[in-house]
């Protein structure tokens, strides 16, 4: 009996002794290693055309998401993998590739591609089969009409309206205000859309509007555009431009020997725009920056440092978490959310979840409770500042003050 | 109203820019004209040329001028290695439409794959070099890219004119019997005006590549617009290409100037439209 004792409480020890020491070398997590078949979550992004520079960002957030949650306790205890196509920047190869992921390849779960026009591609198809679709770079909210597709990044309802507004306080901060604008846009729905609200708005705020131009998207030539910049030398010019074409209308400018004096860009390419020495202290949109208040968010001190060794890696010009990485995040972020929450995969049972309740996440609290299941807007400015992009408005959140030339 | 400042610098942007339409139309326009060819190919052609440059600059640092030493003898070679298969198959002006059209799809998918669908731009120090000339500035690139459809074209101009083979080829594109019964030997020189069609696409490639921002889709942005520079300037007409390029980059530059530059595209149409309803002699 007291052999039996003896041997039991050894046993006890040996194994407090083992645990300890599997704890202290970070082996024997609380947590057991996900097993079991994997959730499959499908998606596409426009890994090659002209959104790929962009939606590059995306990819490396997306696979750094799934790498911290299959090296923690996966989810619902199961691994998870992403099954991620490349939709070309193609709304048409979009709406066939979510078809063949519902369909042939019968993923779980599904996520959103980037920008508007893919985004509203696998809408439908989503609709069609009844799954919850999370986005994050969905630029006109007023086309979501589907019940079941929820933005993980907080445009807000109304951007076209509520946006300008926040970009106009920004500039109007200034110690010389403008008082000129241009309005120079891409005819890409999302950045048209906010263009036409630029020109409203600005005119509402007394701001003369002495030039508004579309170009298409895809544009080879902005010889002529430049030109017309020059010629209406107003003090802000805003281009709704998305990618390389901030820096292709750059260069056209820089022909004609004008910079100019404050200049934003809504969707640039990160890296390139801020590789570019004619793109001192140009503004554009963010929703984060890897900055505080936004660094000590919930998620960030991990995804930081783990999403900039994979963006150095794969050769990135601008290696730090921003807001295009982020909203992708966000999108896995939400629907894990909903998933843990639930412990169901059903997606009618987290489409009704995600509308009752507000997450918290690396953007500030996410709700989805008004139009469109839109939250509150909360879209900010960023600027080009010694080889980084800093957030300069709304100056709660700012990073440091705003740069003129 | 816009300033003359702004008319002149979007008038003087619009002909550099034609000049580029003339180099890529001049190619489609001969074999057009005088092999009886419609080549699609000839756009896609183009931009391979483009990406081969902007290739060889990337990996071996190689100025676009060198790399034209390369690309033009290959595509030479291109174009009589395709001529050979319309001769081989008797491919008509009609079926050249539908083959070319396959060639060309080929090509895209074959830069796309090789390239990827993404942008690539050849990074050059004279890409945004300009020279100042009272309140306008010239652009280096587009200049040259004028300069060398303005001497390409006089040069095609004069072979056709002034040497045999040219003066056989346009008349075996008038009436091939009767050139023949004169002992024209129309296969042989078509081989040559075919190989010369395809390097010329090679030419506007480097350009191409220098100016503008390259993605394989690219290849039928340009479709429309050389389709009315060939037709406006008459098929098989080198002069007729460069001038009528140049025509439909200035209008082109005004209306981007005095409009909106979404409208752009539909300049070269209604210009198309108008000549065709026009119908002049030279037509």
């Amino acid at each position: 009996m007291s052999q039996k004792l003896i041997s039991s409480n050894r046993r006890v020890v040996m194994n407090t002794i083992a645990g300890g020491l599997l704890i202290s070398t970070g082996m024997g997590s609380l947590h057991a290693a996900p097993s079991g078949k994997p959730i499959r979550i499908g998606g596409t992004l426009s890994l090659t055309g002209p959104l790929a520079q962009t939606a590059l960002l995306h990819k490396i957030a997306g696979e750094t998401f799934v790498d911290i949650l299959n090296s923690g306790p996966g989810l619902l205890g199961r691994p998870v993998e992403w099954v991620l196509l490349d939709d070309q920047s193609k709304p048409e190869v979009t709406r066939s590739l979510y078809e063949k992921l519902i369909t042939v390849d019968k993923v779980d779960l599904i996520v959103g591609p980037y920008a508007t026009n893919s985004i509203l591609a696998a809408m439908g198809v989503a609709q069609r089969y009844g799954k919850v679709i999370i986005q994050s770079s969905m630029g006109i909210p007023k086309l979501a009409t589907y019940d079941m597709q929820f933005p993980a990044s907080p445009f807000g309802p109304n951007p076209g309206v509520d946006y300008p507004g926040v970009i106009l306080d920004c500039v109007a901060s200034l110690p010389q205000p403008p008082k000129s604008m241009a309005v120079v846009t891409s005819k890409f729905p999302s950045a048209q859309f906010i263009a036409e609200g630029m020109r409203e708005v600005g005119k509402q705020r007394g701001l003369s509007v002495p030039l508004y131009l579309e170009y298409e998207f895809g544009t080879r030539d902005f010889a002529s555009i430049a030109a017309r910049i020059k010629d209406a030398n107003v003090d802000f010019l805003w281009v709704g431009a998305l990618g390389l074409e901030g820096n292709q209308l750059l260069e056209a400018l820089k022909k004609l020997n004008y910079s100019p004096k404050i200049h934003y860009y809504l969707y640039p390419a990160p890296g390139p725009l801020l590789a570019s020495p004619e793109a001192k202290n140009a503004l554009a949109q963010t929703f984060f920056e890897d900055h505080p208040p936004f660094s000590t968010r919930i998620g960030v001190e991990k995804l930081s440092p783990m999403y900039r060794a994979r963006a150095v890696k794969a050769g990135v010009p601008y290696t730090n978490l921003d807001s295009q990485a982020a909203g992708t995040y966000n999108v896995f972020y939400l629907l894990t959310k909903a998933v843990e929450a639930t412990k169901s995969l059903d997606d009618k049972v987290l489409a009704a979840w995600l509308k009752k309740n507000t997450v918290e996440t690396l953007m500030g609290p996410i709700s989805f409770n008004g139009p469109f299941n839109h939250g509150p807007a909360r879209m900010l400015v960023k600027q080009v500042q010694n080889g980084k992009w800093v957030v300069v408005w709304p100056k709660d959140v700012a990073g440091g003050a705003i740069l003129t030339q | 109203m816009p300033s003359m400042t702004l008319l002149t610098q979007a008038l003087i942007s619009g002909l550099l820019a034609g000049g580029l339409y003339g180099l890529m139309g001049m190619g489609l326009s001969l074999s057009w004209g005088l092999l009886r060819l419609v080549n699609l190919s000839h756009f896609a052609l183009a931009v391979l040329g483009a990406y081969i440059t902007y290739q060889l600059g990337a990996d071996f640092n190689l100025a676009p001028g060198i790399s034209l030493v390369f690309i033009a003898p290959s595509f030479f070679l291109f174009g009589v290695g395709l001529h050979w298969v319309f001769k081989k198959f008797k491919v008509n002006e009609f079926g050249s439409l539908l083959v070319t059209f396959g060639v060309a799809v080929l090509l895209e998918t074959l830069i796309q794959w090789f390239w990827t669908a993404d942008f690539r731009r050849f990074e050059s120090p004279w890409g945004t070099v300009s020279y100042q000339v009272g309140p306008i500035y010239i652009p280096l690139l587009e200049t040259l890219a004028c300069l060398t459809a303005m001497v390409l074209s006089g040069l095609t101009w004069l072979w056709l004119n002034q040497t045999y083979i040219g003066k056989a080829l346009r008349a075996s594109a008038q009436d091939p019997e009767i050139a023949a019964a004169f002992g024209v030997n129309h296969a042989r020189q078509s081989y040559v005006l075919s190989g010369i069609c395809s390097a010329y696409a090679g030419v506007a490639g480097v350009f191409i590549a220098l100016i503008t921002t390259l993605s394989p889709s690219q290849i039928w942005s340009w479709l429309g617009v050389i389709f009315a520079v060939v037709i406006i300037g008459r098929l098989g007409n080198p002069l007729g290409a460069l001038i009528a390029g140049v025509a439909i980059g200035a209008c082109e530059g005004l209306a981007m100037a005095v409009f909106n530059p979404a409208w752009a595209p539909m300049v070269s149409f209604s210009l198309l439209i108008i000549v065709l309803i026009w119908q002049p002699k030279w037509l």
